[in-house]
C-alpha cells in the first residue's frame, strides 16, 4: 500500500511564475492492483507519479510505501528506496543511447554491485521474457519504438521491484502495441505487482484489466467521474 | 524492506567503470584522439622534467669534485692572467691547505669547426709533444691514439703533437671536448710566457671557511675574483633550471590550447548527457555514484594518458639518448658529448606531473556534473 | 572479459611498467654510480669547474667561469648572438 496524505507540489514557490502541480492529494494505491492516473496534459498526473515513485519530495503533506514514511528521508535513503521498491518506464522510454539493449536493462543494478554474471543471466531472462532477447546486443538507439519500450521495461524490472511506475507508456505506440502492453502490465500484477500508470489514453484507462482508475485536474482528484 | 549485502566498494566502482567506458565508447575516436594528444603532453612535460633532473642532479654529484675555491685575475673588469707569486701568497692564507695555478684556454679548431678546451692536468701523465683527447674530440677531428694532432699556435707556426690515448667515453660529460697536454707545449702554442697562469684552485679542507678565504682574498688582492663552488653549483642550478624553463615556456602554447581543448571537451556538459544523468538518478543511481562514474569518466582518459606519457618519456630520456631533447642543449656545438644520464624517477617527479595533468582535467570533468548530478531526478520526467 | 576488468588489467599493466623502470633506473643508478665517481675523481684530478655541454662559444664552456672573451659578461642580457648565450644567465654573485 502506498498512502498519499494531503499532498502539495509546488514548483518555483514564492516566484511569479509560481505552478502549484499537486494541490492537496490524498490516495491510496492498492498492492498488486492496476491504478491508472488519468487526466489532460497539464492535470499534475506526472508530478504525482513522481512523487509516489519517490523521484521528488512533497511540498507538503506526507507518503508511506509500505510502513515507511518517507517524505523525510535523507536523499541518500531516499534512492535507496526508489531503486529497491520502484521500476520506473518513462513516456520517452529515456534508454542511455550508445549502450547496448543488456546493458541498459543492467543499469539499474549497477549501484547494488552484486555477481555481473547473475546480473547478465536476469537481464538475458527479461529480455527473453519480452521476445527482445534477440536484440540484447543491439545499442539502444537501433531499437524500434515497440522494443525500446519492452527493453524499457525490462531495465524497471531488473532489481525485482515491488511497484511499477509507467508515465504514458503507450504515447509511442500504435494501437496494437498498446493493447499488448497492457497484457504485459496484467502479468505483472497477476505475479504481484503494484502498477501505477499516468495516461490520458482510452486504451490505458478504459481496459478491463485496469482495477482503479484516478481522475486528475488542475493538479487535483476529481471526484465521481467514470 | 528487504536489504541486499552492501556491496563491496570496488564491485561498485567495476560496475560504474563498466558504464563509463561504454559511454566513452560511444565517441571512440574522438576519445582516444583526445588520449593520444594528451599523452602527448604529459609525455613533453615529464621528457623536460626528467631530463633536467637527471643532469642536474648529475651535475651536482661530478661538481663535487669542482675545486673548493678558483681565483681569477680581473683586468679592467675582464678576467686576465694571473702571475705565479699569487700562487705562494695564496697558499699562505689561512684555511688553505695548496694552491696551484692552473692553465687551460680554447682552441677554434678551424678545420673541425668546433671549440676545444685545452687543459694542462697538475700531473700530465703524457710526455710532451703528446695529447690526450676526449671522446668528443676523437669523434670531430676522426683522431685516433698514435696518429699526429696538428694544432695552430699562437705564433702562426702548425705544431703537429700526437694522440697518446682518449678519455673514457662513460666521461663525455666532462670531458668530451678536453685536450689534455704538457705545460711546455701549452706555453709554446697559446705563447703564455712561465710565471703566469690562468688562474689559480685553492683546496680549502674546512668547508665552513670558503667563505672566510674567499673574503680575505677579496681584501688582499682587490684585482681577484674567487670563485667558490657553491656559487659553481649554483650556476648549474641555474643554468638547467633556466633550460627547463625555456622549454616548457615553449610548451606553454600547446599545454594551454591543450588545456583549453581539454576543459571544453571534458566540461562542456552537452543535453544529452544532462539527460543521460537524469535517467541515471531517476532509475536509482545517488548522486555520489553519478558523481563517481564522472570521476572515472575523467580518470580513464587522464590516467591513461599521464601513466603513457610517463613511461614514454622514461624511455625517451633513459632508454634512448633523448634525440628529441637534446638540441635544446646543443645549441650550435660542433662537438656534442653522447652521454647517459642517471635515472631519475622519483615520488616527487611522478606526484608533480600526476597534480599536473590528472587532477586538473578529473576535477574539469566531475564539476560540470555536480548540478546536473543533484537535481531531482523528476526532472527526466519533466522534460 | 569485461570492460572494467580490461581497463583495470591496462592500469595494473601500466604500474608494473612504471614499476620496471623504477627498478631499472634503481638498477642503472647502481651501475652508473661508479661511473659518476669517476668523473668527481676526475674534476677533481684536473680541476675541472664545468660540464663539458655548451661547446658552442669559448664564453658559453665555462658558465661558472667569468671569461674574457665573454661580451657584456657582468651583464645579465649579453647582447649577443648564440643560443646558449641568450640562455646562460650570468653567475649569481
Amino acid at each position: 500500500m502506498i498512502r498519499l496524505q494531503d499532498v502539495r507540489r509546488v514548483f518555483h514557490q514564492g516566484r511569479p511564475d509560481e505552478l502549484v502541480a499537486v494541490d492537496d492529494v490524498t490516495l491510496d494505491i492498492a498492492d498488486a492492483r492496476i491504478t491508472v492516473l488519468r487526466g489532460p496534459s497539464g492535470s499534475g498526473k506526472t508530478s504525482l507519479l513522481a512523487l509516489v515513485g519517490c523521484m521528488a519530495r512533497p511540498t507538503s503533506g506526507r507518503i508511506h510505501v509500505g510502513d515507511r514514511e518517507v517524505t523525510s528521508l535523507p536523499e541518500h535513503f531516499l534512492t535507496e528506496v526508489r531503486r529497491l521498491t520502484f521500476g520506473f518506464v518513462f513516456q520517452q522510454f529515456h534508454l542511455v543511447r550508445g549502450l547496448t539493449a543488456l546493458e541498459n536493462v543492467m543499469l539499474p543494478a549497477y549501484p547494488l554491485g552484486g555477481s555481473r554474471k547473475a546480473l547478465v543471466a536476469r537481464a538475458q531472462a527479461l529480455l527473453d521474457r519480452f521476445g527482445v532477447g534477440a536484440r540484447a546486443h543491439a545499442r539502444a538507439d537501433w531499437l524500434s519504438g515497440g522494443e525500446a519500450q519492452r527493453v524499457a521495461i525490462a531495465r524497471a524490472l531488473v532489481n525485482d521491484p515491488r511497484v511499477v511506475v509507467a508515465d504514458e507508456p503507450t504515447a509511442h505506440l500504435d494501437s496494437k502495441l498498446s493493447a499488448g502492453f497492457m497484457d504485459l502490465v496484467a502479468a505483472l500484477r497477476d505475479e504481484g505487482r503494484t502498477v501505477v500508470m499516468a495516461s490520458h489514453d482510452a486504451i490505458v484507462y478504459d481496459s478491463p484489466l485496469v482495477d482503479h482508475v484516478v481522475s486528475m485536474r488542475d493538479g487535483r482528484i476529481v471526484r465521481g467521474e467514470p | 524492506m528487504k536489504r541486499p549485502r552492501p556491496p563491496t566498494w570496488l564491485e561498485r566502482q567495476r560496475y560504474l567503470l563498466d558504464f563509463t567506458l561504454s559511454s566513452l565508447g560511444r565517441r571512440k575516436g574522438k576519445n582516444l584522439a583526445l588520449a593520444a594528444l594528451y599523452t602527448l603532453v604529459v609525455f613533453a612535460l615529464a621528457s623536460v622534467l626528467l631530463y633536467t633532473q637527471a643532469l642536474r642532479s648529475e651535475a651536482m654529484r661530478i661538481l663535487e669534485g669542482a675545486p673548493d675555491l678558483v681565483v681569477q685575475r680581473v683586468v679592467a673588469g675582464r678576467h686576465d692572467l694571473i702571475p705565479g707569486d699569487r700562487v705562494e701568497r695564496l697558499s699562505k692564507i689561512r684555511g688553505v691547505q695548496e694552491a696551484r695555478g692552473r692553465l687551460w684556454g680554447y682552441y677554434y679548431d678551424a678545420s673541425a669547426r668546433a671549440n676545444l678546451t685545452f687543459l694542462v692536468p697538475d700531473r700530465f701523465w703524457g710526455k710532451p709533444g703528446e695529447v690526450v683527447i676526449g671522446e668528443g674530440v676523437a669523434r670531430t677531428r676522426l683522431a685516433v691514439p698514435g696518429e699526429p694532432f696538428p694544432v695552430l699556435a699562437a705564433d702562426g707556426e702548425v705544431v703537429v703533437l700526437k694522440v697518446r690515448e682518449t678519455i673514457p667515453s662513460f666521461s663525455e660529460l666532462v670531458s668530451s671536448d678536453l685536450v689534455l697536454l704538457s705545460e711546455p707545449d701549452f706555453r709554446r702554442l697559446f705563447g703564455i710566457p712561465p710565471g703566469l697562469f690562468t688562474d689559480i684552485a685553492l683546496t680549502v679542507p674546512n668547508g665552513k671557511e670558503v667563505s672566510t678565504v674567499a673574503a680575505k682574498i677579496r681584501g688582499q688582492m682587490p684585482d681577484t675574483r674567487p670563485i667558490t663552488r657553491a656559487e659553481i653549483t649554483r650556476t648549474y642550478e641555474a643554468i638547467l633550471d633556466w633550460r627547463s624553463g625555456l622549454v616548457v615556456l615553449v610548451l606553454a602554447a600547446a599545454l594551454l590550447s591543450f588545456g583549453i581543448v581539454a576543459w571544453d571537451k571534458a566540461s562542456g556538459l552537452s543535453a544529452d548527457e544532462r539527460r543521460e544523468i537524469g535517467v541515471l538518478k531517476a532509475i536509482g543511481w545517488d548522486t555520489s555514484e553519478v558523481l563517481a562514474m564522472k570521476v572515472w569518466e575523467g580518470a580513464v582518459i587522464s590516467l591513461s594518458a599521464f601513466l603513457a606519457g610517463l613511461l614514454l618519456a622514461y624511455f625517451h630520456v633513459f632508454v634512448t639518448p633523448a634525440p628529441l631533447l637534446a638540441p635544446v642543449l646543443k645549441g650550435w656545438s660542433t662537438i656534442y658529448p653522447e652521454f647517459r644520464l642517471t635515472p631519475v624517477l622519483n615520488p616527487f617527479i611522478v606526484s608533480t606531473l600526476f597534480l599536473l595533468t590528472v587532477v586538473p582535467y578529473t576535477v574539469a570533468t566531475v564539476v560540470p556534473a555536480w548540478r546536473a548530478a543533484t537535481t531531482d531526478p523528476d526532472e527526466v520526467m519533466r522534460s | 572479459m569485461r570492460k572494467s576488468d580490461r581497463f583495470l588489467l591496462f592500469l595494473a599493466l601500466m604500474l608494473a611498467l612504471l614499476e620496471v623502470a623504477r627498478l631499472h633506473a634503481l638498477h642503472r643508478g647502481r651501475d652508473r654510480a661508479e661511473e659518476v665517481l669517476a668523473m668527481t675523481a676526475m674534476a677533481r684530478r684536473l680541476g675541472l669547474t664545468d660540464l663539458s655541454l655548451f661547446t658552442d662559444a669559448r664564453y658559453a664552456r665555462h658558465p661558472s667561469q667569468a671569461d674574457r672573451f665573454a661580451p657584456f659578461q657582468d651583464h645579465p642580457t649579453s647582447l649577443e648572438h648564440f643560443p646558449s648565450g641568450s640562455l646562460v644567465p650570468p653567475p649569481a654573485p
